[in-house]
């Protein structure tokens, strides 16, 4: 671009009042950029889930969350962040129900996927993890082949003609940035993969049968950086079609790649709010102590 | 709002020692460019060109001194990864010391003015300004240091607001020397040294409302640059 042209760009960037589409799909409002950071915009977006009142007790005298409250925007990627043990991961779990397979654990309150309260009796709990894709920390490729992997879901879904299976195989790979690395090798067993790699297998395997929000714990910890800046970058092109929230122990991590950080610490959400603001304005102490790596 | 004793309670020892060596060396930095204002006033006040010489010397170390703890930011920007008020924190230490070597430089251009005077004879008016002014920017520069070493975000705000007396009577000042260069044309070119040193003065006071702007920012984490100070007073005032 020349100069002359950058510079009408700016100039025009500088003039429009009304909302506009940025480089990267994001809605920029020019009054919130004015107002810095006291544009809280949670309460502006799309919301795809929203918990009120969530306590979950994994035994009666031992509670992991407390009073819950949180909404989480459409296409937007939401990081929880907080200590171990402060109950992240747990939080995380719920909103597909996978703490329904631990004994004595009970959940008060409810989560509205779309505006559906996820533990109701008709809840189908296959359709909902259907639409609430999870991925964990350590890669879980089956000991089958890239394609069968990827090609599981749809099989378990009914999905019998091949070429619409091979499809989305294709798509789901390219999705997850892993095609290009193992076109010519499809049929190869996934444990042969590396692990950033086996990682994003993963990632292709919850994607292929379009769900709807993508549950990440800690998926790059057990990664080398270069694999782990190739997840964060997925993640940000994700966004574009899913709802993603990611659980992190790596602050930095939390800091690129969400759009909104909640800090949970013993069970309760101590802040939430843009990353932004967070990472360079907590409202609260504690926020700031555990940001900072002080005592807390 | 942090509290002055916020760098020292990292888990990590070695990172509270750099954070407060950082925060120590502004400090010398400050003091030495508060020593270089003084000395560049008193050797233009009292026609001695050896101190304005001395001034003139002594800004290069003035200029080592942004350059190293411009370096002490990066490597703690590249190896702590500070978040939130450590980060505020190093970003006010490299936005400040710039100020603070341009107060050096302004000097330092005063400390010039110095010399020509006692070259040329002395002026015939205008000490009196350059002495009053003189000594506001100086309170404003050694509070807004002040304030950066307490956090004291109160304190900052009454610099900024102190910079518009300084602007004032800046103006003032001006008008009252141009008259006088118009009554008698014969001082132009040694009124016009006054004039010099009384611009730099002023651009001292704007420095040390840039870098109270810094410790405002410090605090409390808002931005208060280019909104004026009345609303910079509503904000500080909400924050308290």
């Amino acid at each position: 671009m020349t100069n002359a042209a950058m510079n009408n760009e700016i100039i025009e960037m500088t003039e429009i009042e009304e909302p506009v589409s940025g480089s990267r799909g994001h809605r920029i409002n020019m009054a919130d950029l004015r107002k810095g950071d006291e544009a809280e915009s949670v309460e502006k977006q799309k919301i795809c889930l929203q918990i009120n009142n969530l306590n979950l007790f994994y035994d009666e005298d031992k509670q992991a969350l407390f009073d819950i409250n949180l909404t989480i925007p459409k296409n937007r990627v939401t990081a929880f962040i907080g200590p171990s043990g402060c109950g992240k991961s747990t939080l995380l779990r719920s909103i597909n129900r996978m703490n329904d397979l631990i004994d004595g654990c009970r959940i008060d309150g409810e989560v509205l996927l779309h505006g559906e309260n996820i533990f109701q009796k008709t809840q189908e709990i296959t359709d909902l993890r259907r639409r609430v894709g999870m991925v964990f920390q350590k890669p879980n490729p089956f000991p089958k082949s890239i394609y069968e992997n990827v090609a599981y879901g749809l099989r378990l879904q009914g999905v019998r003609k091949k070429r619409m299976i091979d499809e989305t195989v294709e798509k789901s790979l390219k999705h997850a940035a892993l095609w290009d690395e193992v076109k010519g090798r499809l049929h190869d067993n996934a444990l042969g993969l590396s692990g950033g790699q086996q990682q994003r297998l993963v990632i292709a395997r919850a994607i292929a049968i379009g769900p709807e929000v993508l549950l990440l714990d800690e998926p790059a910890s057990a990664l080398d950086p270069i694999s782990t800046l190739k997840i964060e970058e997925l993640i940000a092109e994700l966004k574009e079609k899913y709802t993603i929230v990611i659980v992190t122990h790596n602050m930095q991590q939390a800091a690129r790649v969400s759009d909104f950080t909640a800090f949970l610490y013993m069970g309760k959400l101590i802040e939430y709010g843009k990353t932004d603001r967070l990472f360079t304005n907590p409202k609260y102490k504690q926020t700031e102590d555990y940001i900072t790596g002080r005592y807390g | 709002m942090i509290k002055k004793d916020a760098h020292t309670q990292h888990i990590s020892k070695k990172f509270n020692k750099e954070m407060e060596e950082l925060k120590s060396h502004v400090l010398e930095m400050g003091g030495m460019v508060e020593t270089q204002v003084h000395d560049a006033i008193q050797s233009l006040v009292e026609a001695d060109s050896a101190l304005a010489e001395s001034v003139k010397r002594n800004d290069k170390s003035v200029n080592v001194m942004e350059v190293s703890i411009d370096e002490e930011c990066a490597k703690i920007l590249a190896l702590r990864q500070p978040a939130a008020s450590d980060l505020r924190l190093v970003l006010t230490v490299s936005k400040t010391i710039t100020d603070l070597e341009r107060i050096g430089d302004e000097a330092e251009k005063i400390a010039k003015q110095a010399i020509q005077l006692t070259e040329s004879g002395q002026a015939p008016r205008g000490y009196v300004e350059i002495r009053h002014i003189g000594e506001q920017v100086k309170r404003m520069t050694s509070d807004a240091l002040d304030a950066f070493a307490r956090f004291d975000a109160e304190s900052a705000l009454a610099v900024a607001q102190k910079d518009k007396v300084v602007d004032m009577e800046y103006s003032s000042a001006m008008r009252e020397l141009v008259t006088f260069m118009m009554e008698d044309p014969r001082s132009i070119s040694r009124v016009l040294n006054i004039i010099w040193a009384l611009r730099s003065l002023e651009r001292i006071g704007d420095h040390a409302r840039n870098i109270a702007e810094h410790v405002i920012y410090l605090t409390y984490g808002k931005d208060v640059r280019h909104i004026g100070l009345k609303k910079m007073a509503e904000h500080v005032e909400a924050k308290k």
